[in-house]
C-alpha cells in the first residue's frame, strides 16, 4: 500500500521498513495523503470525533477500574468515585459529558456530509461504515448511560429494552433474554457493562476501517467536485494537521468549559436518585442525542388495520419502534434516495433551504422528545397545540424530506453551474 | 492449476461439489449447535427461576386500600376493590375496549384485583396506587410515561399501551392468603 519512497537513511529504520512497512504507511496516509486544497471547518469534526473516542476510552478503562458493577454497589461505587477516588471527579465528568460531545461532533459530521454530498459514489461505503459507527456508539451510550443505576438508568433500560417486546410472536422471550431475569436487575447490569466495555473496541475497528474507505475514495470537498490536477490538492501534513489541531482546540475549550463550569449541564437530576424498581420518574427522557427518536417513537398513535376489519397488521407500538429505527437506517439508502448528479449544496439552491429545514426538523423533534407528550404548547390562556401533534408533523417532515423532497428535487431542481477545478474556484476567491 | 482440473474432470466436480455442500452443511448445524449455549447463556440463571413465587397475606388490606408488593423484581399491584368500583368494572364489559376482556375473566374473587404494575407499552409503573396518585378518568391506574389510563379493572381505555395490565399466575392458598407465581 505505501507508496514507492526512497529507502530511509537510518540503517534501523531500514531494518524496520523491510520487515513491517510503518514508516512508509504513516508518511503515506498522515502526511503526504492528497487532501482537497479548500476543505472548510466543517471538515474538521471527523478527526474531533476520533479524539473524542480515544478520550471516552481513555476515561472509561480508568473509570472501569473503580466501578463495582453491581445493583447494591453500583450507584455507590460512582459516589465514591467522585468523592473518594483522586481526581474521579474529572474522570467522570470527562467521560459523561465526552458522551454529549462525542454525540455533538458525530452529529455535526453527519450533516456536513449530507449538505456537501459526502454520501454519493464512490462514497457509500465509507458513508454506511459511518451509519454502523453511529448505531454502535448509541448501543454503547445507551448501556453506558444505565451504569450508575440511578432512576433514570434504571427506566431508560427499562423502556428501551421493551421497545423488542413489540417484535411479533418472540417479542418477549427476546427481552428476558436481554434481561437475564424477569426485569432488568443484576444480571442485565452486568451484561450491559460487560457490552459497554466491548463496543468501543468495535468501535474502534470500523473507525480504521471508515479510514481505509476514506483514503480509498479520498476527502470530498464543499466543492463537491473530485480533484482533478496537483494544484487541487494539499499534503494532509502540515496544512490539515495544523487545522484539525486547531479545530480540536477550539471543541475541547467548549467541551472542557462544561466539564468544569457546568459538568451537570446535560444530565437529569433524577439520575442521582438510586434506581428503584417500584417507582417510575414522572418524566422519563432520554439524553439529548436521542430525544428527536424518542419523539419519532412516541409520534406513532395509531394500529394500521385492514380495512373495514378490526384486524391490526401493524400496532401503534410496533410502528413506532419501527420509524424510530427506521429514522436512523433510512440514511443507508440515502445515496439512492439523493440522486441529484451535485454533491455540493452549495450549487443547489432549493436543496439548500430544505437542508436548513431538515435540520430545524430534527431539532423541533428533539424539543418534542424533552417534553411530555400528553401536554400543551401554550399559544394563549385557552390555546395550544399538543407536543405529540407538534411530533407526528415533524415525524411526517422527517421522512417526507428523506422519501419524497430528495428524490423529486434530484429529478427537477435547476442547479448552479460547478467550477472547472478546484484550484480554478479557489484562485478566484484569493 | 485449479481450473484445469475443475476443467477436466467435469464428471468428478458432482462427487466434489456432494462433499463441499455435506462437509458445509454439517459445519452449519455444528455451529448452530454450539451456538445455542452461548445465547441460552444470556437467559435467566437457575437461582433466578427459583425465586419465582411470592405469598401475600391479604388480611390486613381495608377495602379501597392498593399495596405493592415486588414479585420477579416487578411490582405486583393488588386492589382490595370496593362494590362501587366492582360494579363500574363490570358495566364496563361491553364498553369499546382495545383489548376486551370481561371483569369476570381477570378476578378470581372480584373483591381482590391482582395485576403486575407494568404498563403494556413500554414497562413503566403506573400511578394509582396511593390515593393521592392520578388514577386517569376511568379511577384505575395512569402512566406518567406516555399517558396510558387504565380502568378499575386493569383494562387498557386511553393512550398507546397495546394491552390491559397483565393478571398473574396467581392461587388463594386460604381465604386471605394468595400465591403468585
Amino acid at each position: 500500500m505505501a507508496a514507492p519512497t526512497p529507502p530511509p537513511e537510518n540503517a534501523i529504520v531500514r531494518w524496520i521498513e523491510a520487515r513491517l512497512p510503518i514508516f512508509g504507511f504513516v508518511k503515506h496516509h498522515l502526511k503526504d495523503y492528497p487532501t482537497p486544497r479548500n476543505l472548510n471547518y466543517l471538515w474538521n469534526f471527523g478527526s474531533i470525533a476520533g479524539i473524542m473516542l480515544v478520550v471516552m476510552i481513555l476515561t472509561g478503562v480508568l473509570l472501569a477500574m473503580q466501578y463495582t458493577a453491581h445493583v447494591d454497589m453500583a450507584f455507590n461505587s460512582v459516589e465514591r468515585i467522585m468523592r473518594d477516588v483522586n481526581y474521579g471527579w474529572l474522570l467522570r465528568y470527562l467521560h459523561m459529558n465526552g458522551g454529549s460531545f462525542f454525540f455533538l461532533a458525530v452529529y455535526i459530521h453527519l450533516l456536513r456530509g449530507m449538505y456537501y454530498g459526502s454520501f454519493k459514489a464512490p462514497r457509500e461505503i465509507l458513508w454506511w461504515l459511518g451509519i454502523v459507527i453511529l448505531l454502535l456508539m448509541m448501543a454503547t451510550a445507551f448501556m453506558g448511560y444505565v451504569l450508575p443505576w440511578g432512576q433514570m438508568s434504571y427506566w431508560a433500560a427499562t423502556v428501551i429494552t421493551n421497545l423488542f417486546s413489540a417484535i411479533p410472536w418472540v417479542g418477549n422471550d427476546i427481552v428476558t433474554w436481554l434481561w437475564g431475569g424477569f426485569s432488568v436487575d443484576n444480571p442485565t447490569l452486568n451484561r450491559f457493562y460487560a457490552l459497554h466495555y466491548l463496543l468501543p473496541f468495535l468501535i474502534f475497528a470500523v473507525v480504521f476501517v471508515h479510514l481505509w474507505a476514506l483514503h480509498t475514495v479520498k476527502s470530498n470537498n464543499p466543492l463537491g467536485i473530485e480533484p482533478k490536477k496537483q494544484q487541487d490538492t494539499i499534503p494532509f501534513h502540515p496544512y490539515y494537521t495544523v487545522k484539525d489541531l486547531f479545530g480540536f482546540g477550539m471543541f475541547f475549550l467548549v467541551y472542557l468549559g462544561v466539564v468544569f463550569f457546568a459538568p451537570n449541564l446535560f444530565s437529569e437530576p433524577d439520575n442521582y436518585i438510586q434506581a428503584n424498581s417500584m417507582v417510575t420518574p414522572p418524566h422519563i427522557v432520554p439524553e439529548w442525542y436521542f430525544l428527536p427518536y424518542y419523539a419519532i417513537l412516541r409520534s406513532v398513535t395509531i394500529n394500521i388495520s385492514i380495512p373495514f376489519t378490526d384486524i391490526v397488521i401493524l400496532p401503534a407500538k410496533l410502528g413506532g419502534v419501527i420509524a424510530m429505527f427506521g429514522s436512523i437506517l433510512v440514511l443507508f439508502v440515502l445515496p439512492w434516495l439523493d440522486r441529484s448528479p451535485i454533491k455540493s449544496g452549495r450549487f443547489r439552491p432549493i436543496f439548500k433551504q430544505l437542508f436548513v429545514l431538515f435540520v430545524v426538523d430534527c431539532i423541533v423533534l428533539g424539543w418534542v422528545g424533552h417534553n411530555r407528550p400528553d401536554e400543551m404548547l401554550m399559544m394563549g390562556p385557552n390555546m395550544g397545540i399538543p407536543y405529540l401533534m407538534i411530533g407526528q408533523v415533524a415525524t411526517f417532515y422527517y421522512f417526507g424530506h428523506f422519501l419524497i423532497l430528495l428524490p423529486v428535487l434530484a429529478r427537477f431542481e435547476k442547479t448552479r453551474p460547478l467550477p472547472d477545478s478546484i484550484s480554478a474556484a479557489s484562485s478566484g476567491q484569493g | 492449476m485449479a481450473d484445469t482440473v475443475g476443467k477436466t474432470e467435469a464428471a468428478g466436480e458432482t462427487r466434489r461439489d456432494f462433499l463441499f455442500l455435506a462437509t458445509a452443511a454439517v459445519g452449519a448445524v455444528g455451529v448452530a449447535a454450539t451456538l445455542w449455549p452461548f445465547i441460552d447463556a444470556m437467559n435467566p440463571a437457575a437461582d433466578i427461576r427459583a425465586l419465582s413465587s411470592v405469598d401475600v397475606d391479604l388480611a390486613p388490606v381495608a377495602a379501597g386500600q392498593r399495596i405493592t408488593i415486588k414479585w420477579r423484581g416487578k411490582p405486583v399491584f393488588i386492589d382490595h376493590r370496593t362494590a362501587e368500583e366492582i360494579s363500574k368494572a363490570q358495566q364496563d364489559d361491553n364498553a369499546d375496549l382495545r383489548d376486551p376482556a370481561t371483569d369476570a375473566s381477570r378476578v378470581k374473587k372480584p373483591e381482590w384485583l391482582v395485576l403486575v404494575g407494568i404498563c403494556t407499552h413500554l414497562g413503566c409503573v403506573p400511578l394509582g396506587q396511593m390515593p393521592t396518585d392520578p388514577r386517569g378518568d376511568w379511577g384505575g391506574w395512569f402512566c406518567p410515561c406516555h399517558g396510558s389510563v387504565y380502568d378499575t379493572s386493569g383494562r387498557i381505555r386511553k393512550g398507546p399501551a397495546p394491552r390491559n395490565l397483565e393478571v398473574p399466575t396467581y392461587v388463594f392458598t386460604s381465604d386471605t392468603t394468595i400465591k403468585i407465581g
